[in-house]
């Protein structure tokens, strides 16, 4: 017999954990600007993930309303991001998120 | 009637702002006459203020009228408003009186001028920064008149300024004063700090509750202010030179009103000098007395004709500080309404000459003119004899009062000021007598060939090199060479006419004969009221005084025909006095090397220290941006390294730190 594991909020949390090292390291070693940008989004994913868990375990519903938050800020984000991206890409198709290093001090 | 005291300087504000803007337009000469008739009018309506001054009983005799609140700061409250009693009243009667005879004779004097409207702009503005001095119910309003009359004197003292000279004297005179005008300042910021009130009224019903040290800083200040203004040694100096003016402006600004505004300020608050210490008003009297002695000495060997007017005058007004000083403001007051006349009359006298042999200053070059120009002769000789103290003129009424105060002041130092003031008026009587017969008597010396009188020849030696500040200018318009000297125009001997009227019966303002003639004391009785100095000499002492004076002034008189008309004996004028005893050159050497070199010194530390220490921050700054912009990589991926970094640095942080 197969005793079902119960799942408890900690799995959560190192899903929110895993995940977001992923996208943190993915960030860091890839040079596709569209990788990247989907590595953001992975990371603001497990943040909000976490947030609602937490909310859960302590039975505050400030968690979960920050999750809304989170979700405009994050379309907001991806609008300008896209656009940038998109834009670079369509003047330079291969172009690498080292490439655009224009605004060196 | 009282109701009318706003007029009084509003109508010269009011002739300054149309002047201002019609000025051109009025030209030579409407715009003079409107400047007469603006100073005409506020002189009727200081007459009506003051018989509605008179009309009131003696203890009533103060009238303010608040025109709106100036300055509402936190707890300063400073107002615009005019406070007419009898002393304020009796100054801005002779201001507004003696100013528009003297704007009369403008006309005449600056006819021709090019500027000729800005002249009359000036001269209203300066009437009515005079009448805001004198009328302001607060020390603040005192001092907005009070520099006011000073920038007045600046623009008319380098009226011509085209020429150097003329330029550098309006300069001299207003940082001089500027001396005098920091002591006002402290003096002011000390009362509000002190009494919390700048109100002349209000601040000498506080005096009682001030401690006397503060008091006493309060009136020392004051006097260091009206040294500034009213040329008193160590700030003399500017006067001689701001003779450099047009005439007219050396007689209303530099002889019968401005320079007399550090006395009425003393006059004004005696309560303050009564409640200090004794020793201020003991140095008020030892500066006037010695500044009184010492310019009179120095206008023996002068030449110019208007510098021997304004050492008299820095003589004259040094009698008053000295009158102040002992307690005796009433005489002090008395001796500046009869100086504001003989001076302004000798003032426009010595115009009229220089007028008359077309811009000679130099009484060398004059001589005999008392055929040639009979009234001005004659009016200048009602001056003289009453500067001189020649009864019954108004000046030995004065200056008899003067000196009887002194003699009954108390202790051995009023005999010493007593002394003091005698042999002054003995010299007054040399150094008056010595022009008159210069300018009026004598040789015709204006002729070519004749341009010295052999009389001179030693002073003329140590006289050359002194600055020639002269007033006589090129482009005022009447100059050029004239054949024969001449009168002038009625315009200009209307003036000198009235105040050699004045000059002669001024006097019987304050006759001593009995309390009833004593009008002017009478009269300033609310003001000075128990501060006034109590005379308790014998009357056949007071005549012993008055018959010792006269002597003075009839030796005097008598050593200078010897010398100048008869010429029994050679004339006394030593270099050191044509110089003025170097004070001016002292001066000049002293601001000129270590002065120079100090403000040298401190421009080196502002270049270096200052802004060292500003451009070196600046260039810390740069230097940092310049190494630290190479952090600025333009990658992306480098900065998301160094924000995960920090967040890992900053989360290794916490843990270290948590506790369970």
């Amino acid at each position: 017999m197969i005793t079902a594991l119960e799942v408890t909020p900690a799995w959560y949390l190192v899903l929110g954990a895993v995940l977001f090292s992923i996208g943190a390291f993915g960030l860091l070693i890839r040079r596709n600007p569209l990788v990247m940008f989907m590595c953001v989004e992975l990371m603001l994913n497990a943040v909000t993930l976490t947030f609602v868990t937490f909310s859960r375990m302590l039975e505050d519903t400030g968690g979960q309303s920050i999750v809304v938050f989170v979700l405009v800020v994050a379309a907001a984000e991806v609008v300008v991001g896209l656009a940038i991206i998109v834009a670079l890409l369509r003047k330079r198709p291969d172009a690498t998120a080292d490439d655009v290093a224009l605004l060196e001090g | 009637m009282l109701d009318a005291v706003w007029l009084i300087p509003a109508l010269p504000l009011a002739g300054f702002v149309l002047l201002l803007v019609f000025g051109r337009l009025l030209g030579d000469p409407g715009a003079g006459w409107l400047a007469t008739a603006m100073a005409a009018a506020s002189f009727v309506a200081t007459v009506v203020v003051f018989f509605g001054l008179l009309g009131e009983a003696e203890e009533d005799r103060h009238f303010v009228q608040i025109l709106f609140e100036w300055i509402p700061v936190g707890d300063l409250r400073v107002d615009v408003g005019f406070l007419a009693d009898p002393l304020s009243i009796t100054m801005a009667l002779f201001v507004t009186g003696v100013g528009s005879l003297i704007h009369l004779y403008a006309i005449g004097y600056m006819h021709g001028d090019p500027d000729f409207p800005k002249f009359f702009v000036y001269m209203n503005l300066f009437i009515f920064s005079m009448l805001m001095l004198v009328l302001g119910n607060n020390l603040v309003l005192t001092f907005l008149g009070w520099e006011g009359v000073g920038a007045c004197s600046y623009f008319l003292v380098s009226f011509w300024f085209t020429d150097e000279a003329n330029a550098a004297a309006g300069k001299k005179a207003f940082i001089t004063n500027r001396i005098g005008d920091w002591g006002f300042m402290l003096a002011i910021f000390l009362a509000f700090a002190a009494a919390g009130t700048v109100d002349y009224l209000e601040l000498f019903q506080a005096t009682e509750g001030l401690a006397a040290v503060t008091v006493t800083a309060i009136g020392a200040l004051l006097f260091v202010g009206a040294v500034g203004k009213s040329a008193q040694i160590p700030l003399y100096i500017w006067l001689p030179d701001a003779m450099a003016g047009p005439t007219p402006v050396s007689a209303l600004i530099h002889a019968a009103t401005m320079v007399t505004a550090g006395v009425f300020l003393m006059t004004r608050v005696n309560p303050i000098l009564a409640a200090g210490y004794d020793w201020v008003p003991d140095v008020i009297a030892w500066t006037g007395a010695i500044t009184a002695l010492v310019a009179a000495t120095i206008a023996i060997a002068q030449n110019d004709i208007k510098k021997v007017l304004a050492y008299s005058t820095v003589s004259q007004l040094g009698y008053m500080f000295l009158a102040v000083g002992v307690g005796a403001y009433v005489a002090a007051i008395f001796h500046m309404v009869t100086h504001a006349f003989f001076k302004a009359l000798l003032f426009l006298g010595a115009g009229s000459v220089i007028h008359g042999v077309g811009d000679e200053q130099d009484m060398r070059r004059m001589g005999g003119l008392r055929k040639y120009m009979p009234i001005t002769a004659a009016t200048f000789i009602v001056g003289w004899l009453s500067i001189a103290g020649v009864p019954p003129l108004s000046g030995f009424w004065s200056k008899d009062e003067i000196l009887l105060s002194a003699w009954a002041s108390p202790g051995a130092q009023g005999k010493v000021l007593w002394a003091i003031g005698l042999v002054t008026a003995l010299i007054t009587a040399f150094y008056m007598s010595r022009q008159v017969y210069l300018v009026f008597f004598g040789d015709e010396r204006w002729k070519e060939g004749e341009e010295h009188a052999p009389i001179e020849a030693e002073a003329e030696a140590g006289a050359e090199p002194a600055p020639e500040a002269a007033g006589a200018n090129p482009g005022d318009g009447h100059g050029g060479v004239h054949g024969e000297p001449h009168e002038s125009p009625w315009i200009m001997t209307l003036p000198l006419v009235v105040l050699s009227v004045l000059a002669f019966v001024g006097g019987g303002l304050n006759l001593p004969f009995t309390e009833d003639m004593h009008f002017l004391q009478r009269w300033l009785e609310p003001v000075v009221g128990e501060n006034e100095l109590h005379i308790d000499v014998s009357t056949a002492t007071k005549v012993g005084l008055a018959v010792v004076a006269v002597l003075a002034a009839l030796v005097g008189i008598g050593a200078a025909t010897m010398v100048y008309l008869r010429r029994r004996a050679r004339a006394v004028e030593p270099a050191v006095l044509a110089h003025a005893y170097y004070f001016d050159e002292t001066v000049s050497a002293f601001v000129a090397g270590p002065g120079t070199r100090s403000f040298d010194a401190v421009a080196w530390f502002d270049a270096h220290i200052i802004d060292g220490a500003v451009n070196g921050v600046a260039h810390v700054v740069a230097g940092a941006g310049r190494r630290l912009r190479s952090v600025q990589s333009g990658f992306v991926r480098s900065y998301a390294l160094g924000v995960a970094t920090g967040v890992v640095v900053v989360l290794g942080y916490f843990l270290t730190r948590i506790t369970f």
